[in-house]
Parts: C-alpha cells; sequence; structure tokens
C-alpha cells in the first residue's frame, strides 16, 4: 500500500502545455505515472504528449476520470487552478507552483474548507510512490519502492533522504513534499497521521526546518497516537531570527520557532531527531532493525 | 519586502487610515520647507523629525526629535541626517540615515489624556488566516508585554470571507478601554487598516504605537509595514518603493542574478540547490567547526552561469575561508555543475580559498570525475559526511 497517490490514480495536470508543464508532465510519464490528460483553457481538444488536453478541469474528469491534478501553472492563476481542482471533485489536489501570494492562500484555505479535496502544497516537488506514480518534479531514479514514508518541507531535502534510504534498501512506501510557504494544504501532522495509518509504511522520516508550528503539532500527535518510529531532522539551526531563508515559511518568529526548540519538543514526544542530514538513513535502519 | 515609516504610511493614508499630516526630507534646508507646509495644512507649531531606516527603537539610538521651532526641526534634521543610528535593532556600527519624516506632532495638549496602544495584522499561520493582534500597552517591545502581562494581549482571527467584521472592531475599541470620540475613531481605524492590509498584499502591519490624542482622535504614530514579496508583481507602485539602499549590497547584487543569498558573519561559504538543503548545508558546517558565511540557494537551474556568479557573490566577503558546494541533483545535472565549477575557477582566475564540491544524484559520479580530472585545487565528494569532514580539514 502507500498513501495519497499510486498505480490507479488517474493524473491531470493542470498547465500542462507550459514549458513546465510539457517538461514535468513527459517525466511523469516516462516513469510510468498514469497521467489521463491536461487542461489548459482555450486549448481544448487538442492532443499533447500523446493525452487529451481539456479547457476545464470538470471536463477532465468527466471524460477522464481524473482524480488527482497537479498544477504547474504561473504563481499569479495558481490559487485559481487549485480552487477550480476542488470544485471538480479532485480529491487530491498538488501544487507545485513557488511563489503565490499569501493573500490569495488565505482565500484558497477558506475556499477549501468545507470541499472534499486534499491540497499538498503549494511550493513542494510533489508526491511519489515509488514505481506507481510520480506526481511531482523530483527526480523518480533515487527512489525504491520500501518501508518508509517521508514527509518534508524541502524539495533537495527530502531527496537526500530518500537517496539514503534507499542506499540502505529500506526504501519509501511514499514520499509527501508539502511545501516551504507559510500556507500550505497538507500538513506535517497530516502526512504522519497517513502513515501510521498506512499498513505498509513501517517508519517515518520527517523533515522540518525553522518558522511555524506544524513539527510541534506533529510531535504531540505521535506523542499520543503513534505506533511507528519516527526519524526527524530540523533544518536552519544556524539560520538568523527574522530573515527569510529561501523558504518563505522559514522565518524565525518567536523562540518556538528555532530549530533547538523544535528538536526539544520532538525528542520529548519519543522523536528520534538527528542532528545531521547525513545520518538520517542511518538512524533509521538503526531503529528498524 | 520592508517598507519605510514614510512609505509604510503613505499606503495606509490611501485607505483611509489616520496617519499624522508628515511629509519627508532628505536635507535639513527640506526639512525646513516641510515643517512650514505642515503648519500651512494643520496650523500645529511642535513637529516631530524621524529618521527614516529600516529598523526599530529609532528613538532609543537618538533618530527620533521633538521640535518646538522651525529653526529646532532644520537643527534637528541636521543631527539626523547623515548620522550612523544605532538601535536595539541595528548593527553595532548603526545604520546611516538619508532621510526624515517631518510630522505635526500628535502629542499636543488637551481635555483627555495621551494614551498609547498596540495594533498589528498579520499572518496566524496555524489557522491559516490573517488576525488583528492588539493590546492597550503600547509603546513598548510586544514581547516584553507577552512576557510580563499576556492577558493584555488580544487577537481577533479574520474570517477571509467577510474580512474584519464590525462587532470585532468594537471589541478591539472596547478591550483598549475606548469611549466615546476615540471609540468611534477607533472602530474606523481598524477597519481601514484591515482593508489597507489587504489591499496591499502586506505580510505585517505592526503599529506601535496608537496614539489616541488628547481630543480623542486616533492615528497611526509608527508605521512598521512589510509587503508579501510574491504579491509584487501585482504592486508596481509598491515595488518602486524598494530602497536597496537599506539591503546588503551583495544580497542585491545576488538577487539581480535571481540567487537567493543572505549574508551571514562565519567564514565558509556554502552554494547549494534547494532552500531546505541549504539551510540544513550551513547545519552541517557548524558542525564541521565551521560558521556559515551566507545562505545561498542556485535554485532549481544551477548552471554554468549561474554557479560562476554565485561564485563571485561569495568571494566578496572577505570573512569566508572556504567554500562548500552542495548540489542534489535532480533535474539539474550534477555534470554540468562540475562543469560550471571549472569554467567559474578559470574565469575568476585566482582563488585562493580552498573549494569543496559535493555532487549527489544525476550523473554524480561524472561531476566527480570532471573535476577530479580538471587538475584543479577542488575537494569533491559524494557523501554528505565525506564533505562534512572535508570542511573540517580544510579549516585545520
Amino acid at each position: 500500500m502507500s498513501v495519497l497517490v499510486n498505480k490507479d490514480s488517474n493524473i491531470v495536470v493542470q498547465g500542462f502545455t507550459g514549458t513546465e508543464g510539457t517538461f514535468h508532465a513527459t517525466q511523469m510519464i516516462e516513469y510510468g505515472t498514469n497521467v489521463v490528460g491536461g487542461v489548459t483553457p482555450g486549448k481544448g481538444g487538442q492532443d499533447h504528449l500523446g493525452r487529451p488536453v481539456f479547457n476545464t478541469v470538470k471536463e477532465a474528469v468527466d471524460k477522464a476520470g481524473a482524480n488527482v491534478s497537479v498544477i504547474f501553472v504561473p504563481p499569479a492563476f495558481a490559487a485559481d487552478a487549485i480552487m477550480e481542482a476542488a470544485d471538480a471533485g479532485i480529491k487530491v489536489i498538488v501544487c507545485i507552483t513557488e511563489g503565490i501570494p499569501t493573500e490569495d492562500m488565505v482565500q484558497v484555505k477558506g475556499y477549501l474548507q468545507d470541499r472534499d479535496s486534499r491540497l499538498v502544497g503549494p511550493n513542494c516537488p510533489g508526491v511519489i510512490t515509488p514505481d506507481e506514480a510520480k506526481v511531482g518534479i523530483m527526480p523518480g531514479f533515487i527512489h525504491k519502492k520500501g518501508r518508509v514514508g517521508i514527509v518534508s518541507r524541502s524539495g533537495t531535502l527530502t531527496y537526500e533522504a530518500v537517496d539514503q534510504l534507499t542506499k540502505t534498501g529500506l526504501g519509501q512506501t511514499t514520499a509527501i513534499g508539502i511545501g516551504g510557504d507559510p500556507i500550505i494544504g497538507t500538513t506535517t501532522k497530516d502526512a504522519v497521521e497517513l502513515f501510521m495509518n498506512d499498513p505498509e509504511t513501517e517508519g517515518i522520516v520527517m523533515i522540518g526546518e525553522i518558522g511555524g508550528n506544524m513539527e510541534a503539532d506533529a510531535a504531540y500527535w505521535i506523542k499520543e497516537n503513534g505506533n511507528k518510529p519516527v526519524v526527524a531532522f530540523i533544518a536552519g539551526a544556524t539560520a538568523p531570527p527574522g530573515r527569510t531563508m529561501g523558504h518563505a515559511g522559514a522565518i524565525i518568529g518567536g523562540k518556538s520557532d528555532t530549530a533547538d526548540a523544535k528538536k526539544a519538543i520532538l525528542k520529548e514526544c519519543g522523536i528520534y531527531v538527528v542532528e545531521s542530514p547525513a545520518d538520517i538513513g542511518k538512524k533509521m535502519a538503526e531503529v528498524l532493525a | 519586502m520592508n517598507l519605510h515609516e514614510y512609505q509604510g504610511k503613505s499606503i495606509l493614508k490611501g485607505y483611509g487610515v489616520s496617519v499624522p499630516f508628515g511629509i519627508v526630507a532628505s536635507s535639513p534646508e527640506k526639512a525646513f520647507e516641510a515643517a512650514k507646509e505642515i503648519q500651512k495644512h494643520t496650523g500645529f507649531d511642535k513637529w516631530a523629525v524621524k529618521a527614516q531606516i529600516h529598523a526599530g527603537g529609532r528613538g532609543k539610538g537618538g533618530g527620533v526629535k521633538i521640535a518646538t521651532s522651525l529653526d529646532e526641526v532644520r537643527e534637528s534634521a541636521d543631527r539626523i541626517i547623515g548620522m550612523m543610528l544605532v538601535t536595539p535593532q541595528t548593527k553595532k556600527e548603526g545604520k546611516l540615515v538619508r532621510k526624515v519624516l517631518v510630522e505635526q506632532n500628535i502629542y499636543y495638549p488637551g481635555p483627555e489624556k495621551v494614551e498609547e496602544y498596540y495594533l498589528s495584522i498579520l499572518l496566524n499561520r496555524d489557522k491559516s488566516k490573517n488576525m488583528v493582534m492588539y493590546s492597550p500597552r503600547g509603546g513598548m517591545n510586544i514581547e516584553q508585554v507577552a512576557k510580563e502581562t499576556p492577558e493584555e494581549i488580544f487577537t481577533e482571527v479574520i474570517d477571509p470571507l467577510v474580512g474584519l467584521t464590525g462587532f470585532q472592531s468594537r471589541r478591539i475599541a472596547f478591550n483598549l478601554g475606548l469611549s466615546g470620540v476615540a471609540f468611534k475613531e477607533m472602530v474606523k481605524f481598524s477597519l481601514a487598516l484591515y482593508k489597507a492590509y489587504v489591499g496591499a498584499d502586506a505580510s505585517l502591519f505592526e503599529i506601535n504605537p496608537v496614539i489616541k490624542a488628547a481630543d480623542g482622535r486616533i492615528y497611526a504614530a509608527d508605521a512598521k509595514v512589510t509587503i508579501d514579496n510574491n504579491s509584487l508583481y501585482r504592486h508596481k507602485d509598491i515595488a518602486a518603493m524598494r530602497d536597496t539602499a537599506e539591503e546588503d549590497p551583495l544580497e542585491v547584487e545576488a538577487g539581480r542574478f535571481d540567487l537567493n543569498y543572505v549574508k551571514l558573519n562565519g567564514n565558509v561559504g556554502c552554494m547549494v540547490n534547494g532552500a531546505g538543503l541549504a539551510m540544513a548545508t550551513m547545519d552541517m558546517i557548524k558542525m564541521s567547526g565551521g560558521n556559515p558565511a551566507n545562505f545561498l540557494d542556485v535554485g532549481g537551474t544551477a548552471d554554468a552561469k549561474r554557479v560562476e556568479e554565485a561564485f563571485r557573490i561569495i568571494l566578496k566577503d572577505p570573512n569566508v575561508k572556504a567554500i562548500l558546494v552542495n548540489i542534489f541533483g535532480g533535474i539539474v545535472r550534477c555534470d554540468r555543475v562540475a562543469q560550471g565549477v571549472v569554467d567559474a575557477y578559470h574565469n575568476i582566475g585566482n582563488i585562493k580559498v580552498p573549494i569543496i564540491v559535493r555532487l549527489q544524484g544525476t550523473n554524480a559520479e561524472e561531476g566527480k570525475e570532471l573535476i577530479d580530472k580538471s587538475g584543479l585545487k577542488v575537494h569533491s565528494a559524494i557523501h554528505l559526511e565525506d564533505a562534512a569532514r572535508l570542511v573540517n580539514e580544510v579549516l585545520a
């Protein structure tokens, strides 16, 4: 098993015919992902990468049975794309786009509240279930089907963890990049919960960074409900307060935002915290041995 | 993006938020003229002269003066413009003041006692909603209030569907202990402020203090305004307010090449793809006995040109004793990055500090081979722990 996406997911690509959409949809298809079509308003009826182009997400749902969407729409239009997918009844919406205005995301979160859609991202690498579905921009070849679930706020740091787990032979059930923005859909806790309920996931890697309370929220939940070992790394111990470190969400505001404060909370909740990102794979191998 | 007080107040004013009448001036003479103009408009014969820099606590460092005559305005402006203003939020050498804001002095006498409140609007990340945070204890650091009397800090979480509601704005005024004219003014003030916050796509409004003047009028006496960078494409007027003189020159230069660079005070420069990995790399440098000299995310298209520009910027920092390049190739191919490093080395010439290049992911072996065969004094690694060890070795 896996979470969020698998070989039976019917994936629609929003922003299908653009440069980004074309490049990554090609990679997704080459990986073996079940891409059923794409959406580019005004280009409906055409073919692209051997798949149908639709004018609206609703059409992709009705005609191609789409139930997962991945968004490569430019930041000015991405919030609208998320809402369109939700309105069309898409169950899992993965938004890759970086640079969406925060105010737009405040609106989107409100919009999603009474709708039955799960948003992953924005500003994230996406979700991958090895050998089944690659829904995003991660390099497919470093993954290996296996036993560990990954949730991370960072792209390349996720790849680092994936690579280490592949090399230790543990592999991944699913890797979820939840994104680096201050407002995101699926939180660390949400992802951890999915993995705790997934029978094939034996251990969880949780990668966090400075800013916000998501890691602490997840940790408290794990303390109460956890049934699998969790290995965590928190980036940004050396980041100065008040500065945005690349990710819009990575900024130290108050005291509980710091890497040290988060690590202390995580340890207190029984999570294995590694100090170096080089030790993630090793530590997981050790606790699952 | 941070704004100066005078810029922030001009935005507020545009949305009907009550601010003191003020004019920005870049010389003592212009400050004098501004004061005259203010007197003509308001009838006020007392002024505040305020240093315009991107840092709080300006009063403590002598950056804010009250003037009771036009000549005094000129004198104060003369003292403040050109000074290196040191506040609790600046570096120890301070910040050069280039402009002052001359305003009507709102601490004027009248029937009521002048009061100072705190009011800010910001994102509540846990709720994914904006909120108003306010306190009757204004004019002081809100962190201090939170520590001493947390019960005196109130919040109103805002439903994005309807915005700040009437009852919430009344609750703000009640909780601040207002009545009469001041109550009505405060209701108007908070509603207009929220409109300005959303309208300008701000990520922070901090009005500290909000003043209740002696006649019950409410004013934003100060304004710390931060705008969401991601929204600047739809606010050309605000984007034009950017003052690069307030930013680190290396960061400004890096921005021109679309490199996400933050200058730090350590001795090991780093160049990484991805923000999370960049932060993790900084942490690793620290664990290896060094200190990060910068944060630098070269982004998803780390081609030879960008790698070279990144090198040039890192090398301009005289504190850099070593450079660690840490790339996890996904879409980025490691052999291309390696070629970029080799090219940069040749083009820049005379690089004296040791360079450690760690390449992992797509074409990592090819990249390492390219560097190993180049004959350059570049240490290469594939595993993260090897890179950390090399940092430790070159610093020893």
